[in-house]
């Protein structure tokens, strides 16, 4: 477990680097949208919990994992890439034209992308739709789903969970990761959805509450997700915005940072935050 | 007859209505499509999808009545290589989640068909909220979708099956009240994207779909009666729309008259309109809801006040016929 666990930590400063690197060099993009999440898409990708072939994305028996908040793809495309879905240096492309390396996922075109996203609130349906056909088909796959804490803002969201619990979907995992930040500000001031446990749990879900940026909460949470029977579950996810780059955030006066590049001259000292971390 | 009217008056044959006859087909390919799921928003005894629930229940979910979900659900249910079917009434699911159908449905293409019941004004005595009137529009707005208006009973069983067996997003639209029967079980043709020409004319195509096809053909008479001699078009896919068909019957006939059961704005008659502009322009007339909604009222009393009738139809054909260059 130790060992793994610092192959873990390694693997999750490797995806924040390729994340600051690939929106520096587009010039746009959301990294810190991407880094609260590093810890969540490490595990599940490289921590043994998702199922999945590289050399065969539609594989039928995969687990599926569904980033519903599409602006953070650089996280997703950071793991797609180490896992070996794409070529690693296609991650430089991002946002460029004809590059399938898109602004959002673009499950068309490429591959390991479960869902195209970016309106935020439709990934959990999508997942649910997973879940249902799983059962239709008699099979064993999981479906999990990321979605933001601004994003459960969302009435969709909602109607989503009452369907995955009126079918007791118990192969699908909502991970919401909770970095306290949205677009214009702090989510509890923008729209105050507390407590978010507590709202899925009165809709008939599971939940747990964790530091996910803390690699051995958020494996001993997914280990736990995958063992509850007859209800869906959810994990609320702790997290802070730009983890991995805080200082240089505090630095530069913004703490939320959403939706901005870092200014290339910054590349090098978050890199070396991210190195120390 | 007391209260709400089931069908419309017509001296054809009345047949099945379009939601009946989509119903049933869904209900009896369900057997020979195992791939197929149905996903219903509350509304399966309205857009009888509750017949295919009841006898393939394993594969039916009722998610209530939260239609952004219910488009999710279909796409995710495609996404693992399911046929996913929902169905609600028009104006519902393509208004209240409208973005759902693009983002989750349209851009990544996936196999979902959304039928879209009580579309139209013919509806009757429910009133404009319940009435889809735009639909058609909303959904050839989409890149990559099919849309389907069926004219009656045999076309709209044919439609159901060719949108099963099609793969990519199809919008098939369907209506409340019985219809006229066009086609007989024997001789019903129905391909995606193909124009079917029920009647030849050399003055004048009319081109109609849903319930308008029925009038076509009466006011096809009349306009004979009179001497001009009409062609009628069941358009019945307005996208991809015939283009061979359209710009066959404007070299031919030189005059058109679009007929539908939905607002101007994007609906067939844009459609043929655009077609025609960039290959063959005629003469153009059109008969539709113009830019407004309806009320409540007898399905006969709502055609006529709103202008959806033969006589219409008979009118804007002088009229198209008149205006061309001799
Ligand atoms: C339906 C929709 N509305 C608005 C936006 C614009 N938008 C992009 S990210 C964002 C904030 C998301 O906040 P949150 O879910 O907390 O994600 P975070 O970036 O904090 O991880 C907004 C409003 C969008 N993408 N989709
Ligand atoms: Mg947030």
């Amino acid at each position: 477990m130790a060992n793994n666990l610092d192959a873990l930590l390694a693997r999750a400063r490797s995806i924040r680097e390729d994340i600051v690197r690939m929106t520096t060099e587009a010039g746009s993009g959301h990294p810190s949208s991407s880094m609260s999440a590093a810890e969540v898409v490490t595990a599940l990708y490289f921590g043994g919990f998702l199922k999945h072939d590289p050399k065969n994305p539609t594989w039928p028996d995969r687990d599926r994992f569904i980033l519903s908040k599409g602006h953070a793809a650089p996280v997703l495309y950071a793991a797609l890439a180490q896992a070996g879905y794409f070529p690693h240096d296609e991650i430089m492309t991002l946002r460029k034209i004809d590059s399938p390396v898109e602004g959002h996922p673009n499950m068309k075109r490429l591959p390991g992308v479960e869902a195209s996203t970016g309106s935020l609130g439709q990934g959990l349906s999508i997942g649910v739709g997973h879940a249902l056909a799983a059962r239709v088909d008699g099979k064993g796959y999981h479906t999990y789903v990321m979605t933001g804490d601004g994003e459960i803002e969302e009435g969709q969201i909602w109607e989503a969970a009452a369907s995955a619990s009126k079918y007791q979907l118990d192969n699908l995992t909502l991970i919401v990761d909770r970095n306290h930040y949205q677009q214009t500000g702090p989510a509890e001031e923008v729209l105050n959805m507390d407590p978010i446990d507590g709202k899925f749990a009165a809709f008939g879900w599971k939940t747990q509450v964790i530091n996910g940026n803390d690699m051995r909460e958020v494996l001993q949470a997914l280990e736990r997700a995958s063992e509850i029977k007859g209800m869906p579950t959810c994990i609320v996810s702790l997290t802070h915005k730009g983890q991995g780059m805080l200082n240089l955030l505090r630095k530069l006066g913004d703490t939320n940072f959403h939706g901005k590049p870092l200014p290339a001259q910054n590349l090098n000292e978050a890199l070396a935050e991210i190195a120390a971390s | 007859m007391a209260g709400a009217s089931s069908g419309l008056q017509s001296n054809r044959e009345l047949g099945k209505a379009t939601r009946d006859a989509f119903g049933r087909a869904l209900e009896a390919l369900g057997a020979d499509h195992p791939e197929v799921v149905v996903v219903d928003g509350d509304v399966g005894n309205s857009t009888r999808t509750e017949w295919f629930g009841k006898k393939h229940s394993d594969r039916f979910f009722n998610v209530g009545i939260a239609e952004s979900n219910l488009v999710g659900v279909a796409a995710g249910l495609a996404s693992s290589n399911k046929t996913a079917v929902i169905a609600s009434f028009a104006a519902f699911i393509t208004c209240n989640a409208y973005d759902q159908l693009r983002m989750s449905v349209a851009y990544p293409g996936l196999n979902v068909k959304v039928v879209g019941s009580h579309a139209g004004i013919s509806i009757g005595e429910d009133g404009a909220s319940q009435m889809g009137i735009e639909d058609v529009a909303l959904m050839c707005a989409l890149p990559g979708f099919v849309v389907i208006v069926p004219a009656d009973e045999e076309s709209a069983k044919a439609a159901t099956k060719a949108m099963l067996e099609y793969k990519g997003p199809v919008y098939l639209r369907c209506g409340r009240p019985e219809v006229p029967k066009i086609y007989s079980a024997d001789q019903v043709s129905f391909q995606i994207g193909k124009a079917n020409r029920l009647r030849d004319g050399r003055d004048l195509t009319i081109a109609a779909n849903g319930i308008m096809v029925a009038m076509a053909l009466d006011a096809a008479e009349a306009l004979a009666a009179e001497g001009i001699e009409a062609r009628v078009l069941d358009m019945h896919t307005v996208k991809p729309i015939d283009r061979d068909a359209l710009l066959t019957a404007a070299k031919e006939t030189g005059a058109v008259v679009v007929a539908e059961e939905h607002l101007a704005h994007g609906g067939l008659g844009s459609v043929v309109a655009y077609t025609l502009a960039e290959t063959h322009p005629v003469p153009i007339r059109f008969v539709n809801l113009l830019d407004t909604f309806a009320e409540s009222g007898a399905p006969e009393a709502l055609l006529k006040k709103y202008g959806l009738t033969a006589e219409k139809i008979v009118e804007a054909g002088r009229s198209a016929a008149g205006a061309k260059k001799r």
